[in-house]
This record gives structure tokens, sequence and C-alpha cells, in this order.
């Protein structure tokens, strides 16, 4: 079945989209990522213009991670305080993020700019949890005891801040910092950017890792809402219907995926999210790097 | 005589009532949320008050046209090893869709003087005004946006794809793609003998969002923030309303 979207103006099958969705879902499930970085280049692959591919993607991942706070704050691993500082830095990097969006699209750089940032991020995350769930593997062969550190350069700065919940006394100039800088790439990547937020919250600001998730996903959702609200206003790329019929497969997928993940090991797990965002890097790149096919391309002039 | 006779026809002949007389299978393609394409038949008949002139015989154009805009053409080239726009060109007016039904081989049908003058052809549809100084081949800009668009059917030339009977029923059908720009769709219909125009019809087939699609499409640019807010509450009860069916289910 046909259906032609309002915004993007092209005509896609319901039921492909509905599929996306779905395997998004069911890998967002399994691994207990947003899917924010998997749908967006995904969309760019069914032919959906990349500047609505983003903006919409937000919207989706919106219901998401509002899916999946939910069940986090009835298991208390909520950490308000510190989500409200990764809040307060995320939206100004929403902000910055959509005005670097908008300046690069009027030059006509917008593909290649959130190509680029998809190959470089898709690229070092694959790897980093590639190399990093192989030596788990190796470790819990061998039974050894993982280190982590507790005391760094973090701990110097000024502005100290007590968190209750993660159990804190930070400085809430690196939180902000780090909720920027995923604000930033929020915009630009249509993602949550949890991928980019959880590692960050545990090696850089070391907080527990019960509220690293619960945390990232509350945050998370008034960003992408942020966004989402920006690049309606100011772009009008925001498709509903795409939205609606993404979060439909979405939901539903999610919640088999919860599924499926509690029947594989963890590291394996890990192995075949990496491997898999390698293969959507690799795929990106080869589109910079190979020759294309057309190599002019058509655009609405002033950048709208 | 024979030659004054000639000399009168020659004359009379642009003068001569042949006019098209034109039905179209819709006046109207509406862009619903299932739309995936329309094919619109255009037939007519040719009107006359003489006898049909049979040598030369009677040619039908047929040209619809989407709605124009302005366009930025852009050019990759290789820049520090990956392919990078670079040089644009801006197209002054472009139509979204276009195509060119003929009865007979296209320059047979209508001379390179009238193409000019009427604008037919598909190169001759899209106006471009100027290049700016530091592109050289801005032709080759123009040439890109008939090449993309052919490929994906927005710009259509079938040759010999009017059918025309005893120089005085007509009828084509005209394939509009599934991404379907709105607006009017001014359609043109030509009745030439030897390449020269002898008579002109004009009419518009409107190409409209109707429904949910025209209520989501004019909701987004002239309430923007609503809209936004509107995808925003949708999210948030979808990702709510699953999750609680989920728990629903599970314990039921």
């Amino acid at each position: 079945m046909q259906i032609y979207l309002p915004i993007a103006e092209v005509s896609v099958n319901a039921f492909l989209l509905l599929g996306l969705g779905g395997i998004v879902g069911i890998l967002s499930g399994m691994f207990g990522v947003g899917g924010g970085f998997l749908i967006t280049p995904l969309l760019f692959f069914v032919g959906i213009p990349p500047a609505v591919a983003v903006a919409t993607s937000a919207t989706q991942i919106v219901a998401s991670s509002v899916s999946g706070v939910l069940a986090h704050l009835k298991r208390r691993s909520v950490d308000l305080k510190m989500g409200l500082v990764l809040l307060a830095g995320g939206l100004v990097g929403a902000a910055l993020g959509v005005l670097v969006f908008n300046y690069l699209k009027s030059l006509g750089q917008v593909d290649l700019l959130v190509k680029l940032c998809y190959v470089v991020f898709l690229g070092i995350i694959g790897t980093l949890m590639f190399i990093e769930s192989v030596n788990a593997i190796r470790k819990s062969r061998r039974n050894a005891p993982v280190k982590r550190r507790n005391h760094n350069w973090i701990h110097g700065l000024p502005f100290k801040m007590r968190f209750r919940v993660s159990g804190l006394y930070i400085s809430v100039i690196p939180p902000l910092l780090v909720g920027l800088s995923v604000g930033v790439l929020a915009a630009i990547m249509g993602v949550g950017g949890g991928f980019i937020m959880v590692p960050a919250m545990i090696y850089l600001l070391s907080m527990p890792t019960k509220v690293v998730i619960g945390t990232s996903l509350f945050q998370i959702i008034f960003v992408t809402a942020f966004t989402t609200l920006l690049h309606a206003t100011t772009n009008y790329t925001v498709d509903i219907a795409l939205a609606v019929l993404l979060l439909i497969g979405g939901v539903i997928g999610a919640q088999f995926g919860t599924r499926i993940g509690t029947l594989l090991n963890a590291e394996q797990l890990r192995i075949l999210l990496s491997l898999m965002v390698i293969v959507v890097c690799g795929n990106l790149a080869l589109g910079l790097l190979l020759q294309p096919d057309e190599l002019f391309s058509i655009g609405a002039v002033g950048g709208h | 005589m024979r030659a004054i006779l000639a000399l009168f026809l020659f004359f009379a002949a642009p003068l001569m009532a042949e006019e098209v007389v034109l039905g179209l299978s819709k006046k109207n393609v509406s862009i619903t949320a299932n739309f995936d394409g329309s094919e619109i038949l255009i037939f007519g008949a040719v009107k006359r008050e003489t006898p049909i002139i049979e040598d030369p015989p009677l040619d039908v154009v047929i040209a619809v046209s989407g709605p124009l805009q302005p366009l930025t053409v852009r050019r990759k080239e290789k820049r520090f090893g990956i392919w990078v726009n670079t040089e644009s060109v801006e197209i002054d007016a472009a139509p979204s869709f276009y195509a060119v039904a003929t009865s007979a081989p296209f320059r047979e049908a209508l001379t390179d003087v009238e193409d000019l003058r009427h604008k037919v052809s598909i190169p001759r549809a899209i106006r471009s005004v100027g290049a700016p100084y530091n592109v050289q081949d801005s032709a080759a800009f123009t040439r890109a946006v008939i090449r993309i668009r052919t490929e994906n059917g927005n710009y259509q030339l079938r040759e010999n794809a009017v059918s025309l009977d005893q120089q005085t029923l007509f009828r084509t059908s005209i394939d509009l793609p599934a991404n379907l720009t709105e607006g009017d769709y001014e359609t043109r219909i030509f009745l030439t003998r030897e390449g020269q125009v002898v008579s002109k019809f004009e009419t518009v087939i409107g190409v409209r969002k109707v429904g949910l699609e025209r209520w989501l499409y004019t909701l987004s640019r002239q309430q923007p923030l609503l809209y936004g807010l509107l995808s925003l509450f949708i999210a948030v009860t979808a990702g709510w309303g699953a999750s609680t069916l989920f728990r629903i289910l599970r314990q039921g």
C-alpha cells in the first residue's frame, strides 16, 4: 500500500515504513539504544529527503524515549537533577545545532554534513564497541575483575553540586558540556544521542550504570522534543504521517526486542550491534568516497 | 491565377477556423493519502467550418506543465577524497512536471521557430537567465535537470503518442507520477500543419492535496508551532500508550 507523505512529498510503501520502524524498534529494545542513529540513514536509503528524515526521526525518538523512561521512573532509576543539568546544556546545544543545520542547508552542504557526522560517529562508536565487547568476552573467560576509575581531572572543576540519586558531588560544567554536545548532534543528525551520552556519563561523569539509561532517556525526550519544534517552525520538515508510521512499527518492535534481548548473552548482543553499526557506517562512507552516478543534484532555491 | 490562389490559401490558412474542442478524463487531480500517481486522458476533436485540408496533414502537440519553480542545481566534485557539492547554478523557473505528446516526430510536428515562440519542447520550458561568472558550462546544469527529471518520470517527451483519426479526433494519456507537486497544471494543445501552429487551445488541470494531506500541509506551513506540538503530542501519546498496552497484555 503506497502512502503519500504530505511534507516529504514522496509516495512510499506504508508497510516498508512500518517494517523499518519495527526493525529499529526491535533493535532498540534488544540493545537499549534509541535507534535514531539507525533510522535516519535507513530513511535516506528509502528516498526520504535528508532534511525531512532528520527532523522526523527526532519526533520518533520522543515516542520511544517516553515509552522507555516510564519504565525507569517506576524503578526510580532516573536522576532528575542530573537530567535537568544535562537538559540545560542540551537545549542550548540543540538551538546551536539547528542554526548550523540551517546555515549549511543554505550552502547546499547539509547532506554532506549529516552523512559525514554519521560516518565519523558510527565509525568510532562501532569500532570502540566491537573492541570493548571482544575484550569483555575474553576477560569473562579469564574471570578478570573490571576496574573503574573513580577520580580524575573532572573533580577539580568549580561550581560543585550534589546529585543524590547518582551519589555524586561534582562540578556542573562537565554535565553541561556533555548535554551541549549531545544537543548539537541531536539537531544535526536527528538522533537522541544516547549512544554518545551513555558512555560519557559512565566514563566522564562516573555515574552509576543503573541510573545512566533512565537519566539519558529523560534528557533525550526534552532535547528531541525541542529539536522537533525547532525543525517544524524553521524548516517545515517534520512529517507527521511518516513519524506515525515509524513509531507504530517502533513501539511494537521495541516490546518484542526487549524479549529477544533477554534470551541472548549481553556480550554477543553488543558485538552484533557494533557490527551492524559498522555496516551502516561503511555503506554511508562508500557513498561519499565512490564517484556517484549522478554528479548533479536539484535543490530548492534558498534552501527552503 | 494558380499563384494567386496559392497565395490566398497561404494567407487564409492561419485564419481558417480549425478549433479544438477538448475533453479531459478529469479536471482535477486529488492527492490523497494513498495517492500513487494518476493517468489523465486528454481527448478532443477539431471543429472546422470548411472541408478538411488533406495535405499538408494536421498534427497535434499536447504539452502539460506543472507549476514553475526556481531551482538550485549543484555539482559534486572530489575534494579531500570525498564527493562534495561545489558549483551551483540557479535556474529561474523550471516546471515541476512537464510532458509533451505529439502525433508525429517532434521536429515534424513543430518547427524550431514555432517551438521558440511557444516554448513547447522540454529545454525551452526551462527558463534560465544567466549563470554566475565562475561557472563555465551552465548549460550542463540545465541538461542535468532534464536528465534527472526524465529518469524519474517527471519530464516526458512522447513522440507519436497522440493518436489522430481522420484529422479530427485525437487522444492521448499523460502519466502523472506519484511525487506530484500541487498547483495548476497548464495544458496546451497545438494544431499544426508542416510544423506551423494553426490553432492553440489552453486549459488548466488542478492538482491539489485533499483531506488529511491538505490539512496537515496547510497546518505545517501556517501554524508551524501548533503542528510541531501536535507531532509531539502524537509521539508522547503513542509512546505512553504502547508501554501501557503491553503492560496490560503481559499482566492479563
